[in-house]
């Protein structure tokens, strides 16, 4: 077994000590960053969140994965800068204006960084205008918003109007996600998406960067 | 009835396999060695942090009648607009871990320990519903001495938030019952500080008047339907005796 698939069959055991001993060992040995992180490390995570998926290992094993892969990430991310090997993507996220429950957005900007992606958490209770001003300024195409309340998940409907308003429609698209929330619900108030759970959103922040 | 009660760690501790279940890891799934030594390790960060305190009232159904109308943002139609008026006894609640847990929850996110952060804040919600239990199980110990109704009476909490009752019931129900006591606090969202905390009404009524359909328009947006386990319960509770 390579010291890649190694870094995979570790993150898969979340086993956070051999993870960086590993990424340490591949940086040593002159093996490209961007290898490193693709094939080892993103690629390890997609293992976990595939078998995930097939509701073959449990979400406490997601994050223990996550918490070894950002073990790895630690020692990688100056290397990266320093190359200037771009992430996959930048996605601000939060929760909804008035919301304090921030478990499902976590859970979300911790699979997302295992993908690959940057991710701008600007934290709970974020009014329309933080979310919008945040991905302008990080040229962010994409804003993610969770909800808890039935009360609160109407305040996402301000952040899908200000990107009209401003012109950002298009430009700058959104997903929705949260416990009362459902496609019906993404599709009336006209954000571009809505996950199912976190491992959903995911796939469809990919989708939605590909197609943009 | 009436005062601000502290409890023993143990009263706000939830089984391992309510936490497990939480996790989404069903009763009959072996439990990876990892993630139980997780689960270990989070429930020891919680006997260590939490700080378990509540509050009670009691009121009558007029006064509740008030509170429950809240700023008029109720749906339409909710179940516990059936049940109170044929309450025996009513108490406005509030319960809570205590800030210490939630401040560590959000340390280990932001530590990047996402692992053992959400361990804990499974173990912390489970808790919080766990100590509803605990008053509702002492409103009905209360009720012993009323011979008349203690036989057949059976408490269940009823929260703002929950079937109908408008978040915004909060602040009727935090003027009244003043939970700032035991610490609770309420923000313009109307949502409490610490956030692992619960508030509502401890309804005693017969059995039966727990009970109702699943017919209301917002049913169909819940999740998890809790109130059928909760309606089972009382009712078995009852018949098997």
């Amino acid at each position: 077994m390579d010291v890649l698939q190694e870094i995979g069959s570790s993150l898969r055991n979340g086993e956070d000590e051999r993870v960086a001993e590993l990424t340490r060992q591949a940086i040593d040995a002159g093996m490209p960053v961007g290898e490193i992180l693709n094939d080892g490390l993103i690629g390890g995570m997609n293992v976990v969140g595939d078998l995930f998926r097939r509701h073959e290992i449990f979400l406490p094993e997601v994050l223990l994965a996550a918490r070894a892969m950002q073990r790895g990430i630690d020692l990688l991310a100056p290397l990266l800068i320093e190359e200037g090997i771009p992430s996959a993507g930048k996605v601000v996220i939060g929760t909804a204006q008035g919301d304090l429950h921030d478990i499902g957005k976590n859970l979300v900007g911790i699979m997302l960084k295992g993908a690959g992606f940057e991710v701008i958490d600007l934290g709970n209770d974020v009014p329309a205008e933080r979310f919008v001003d945040a991905a302008v300024e990080a040229g962010a195409p994409l804003i993610g918003m969770s909800a808890l309340l039935t009360t609160t998940m109407t305040s996402m409907k301000g952040v899908v109007d200000l990107l009209r308003e401003r012109g950002l429609a298009g430009k700058i698209q959104t997903i929705i996600g949260g416990a009362p929330v459902s496609k019906e619900f993404a599709d009336e108030i006209g954000a571009d998406a809505h996950g199912y759970d976190a491992a959903n959103a995911v796939e469809q922040v990919k989708a939605l960067l590909a197609g943009a | 009835m009436h005062g601000v009660m502290h409890f023993s760690s143990p009263a706000a501790t939830p089984d391992r396999r309510t936490v497990l279940s939480a996790q989404g890891i069903p009763d009959d799934a072996t439990v990876p060695d990892r993630v139980a030594a997780l689960v270990e390790e989070a429930f020891e960060i919680y006997s260590r942090l939490v700080e378990p305190a509540g509050i009670q009232a009691e009121i009558s159904t007029e006064e509740f009648a008030a509170i429950y109308r809240g700023e008029g943002g109720n749906a339409p139609r909710t179940p516990l607009a059936g049940i109170f008026p044929d309450a025996r006894r009513l108490a406005l609640f509030a319960v809570t871990i205590g800030q210490p847990v939630c401040l560590e929850i959000s340390r280990l996110f932001s530590d990047r320990d996402p692992a053992l952060g959400y361990a804990l804040d499974t173990i912390a919600s489970a808790g919080a519903d766990s100590l509803a239990e605990v008053m509702a199980r002492r409103f009905e110990t209360d009720l012993a001495p009323s011979s008349e109704i203690a036989h057949r009476v059976r408490v269940l909490p009823y929260s703002p938030g929950y079937c109908g009752w408008h978040v915004s019931g909060q602040g009727k129900l935090f003027a009244a019952l003043r939970p700032e006591r035991v610490g609770i606090s309420l923000n313009a969202s109307y949502l409490m500080q610490p956030l692992k905390s619960v508030s509502g009404v401890l309804v005693a009524a017969d059995p039966e008047v727990h009970e109702f359909d699943i017919d209301f328009p917002f049913c169909a947006d819940c999740a998890d339907q809790a109130c059928r386990q909760r309606i089972q319960s009382v009712l078995f509770d009852i018949g098997g005796q």
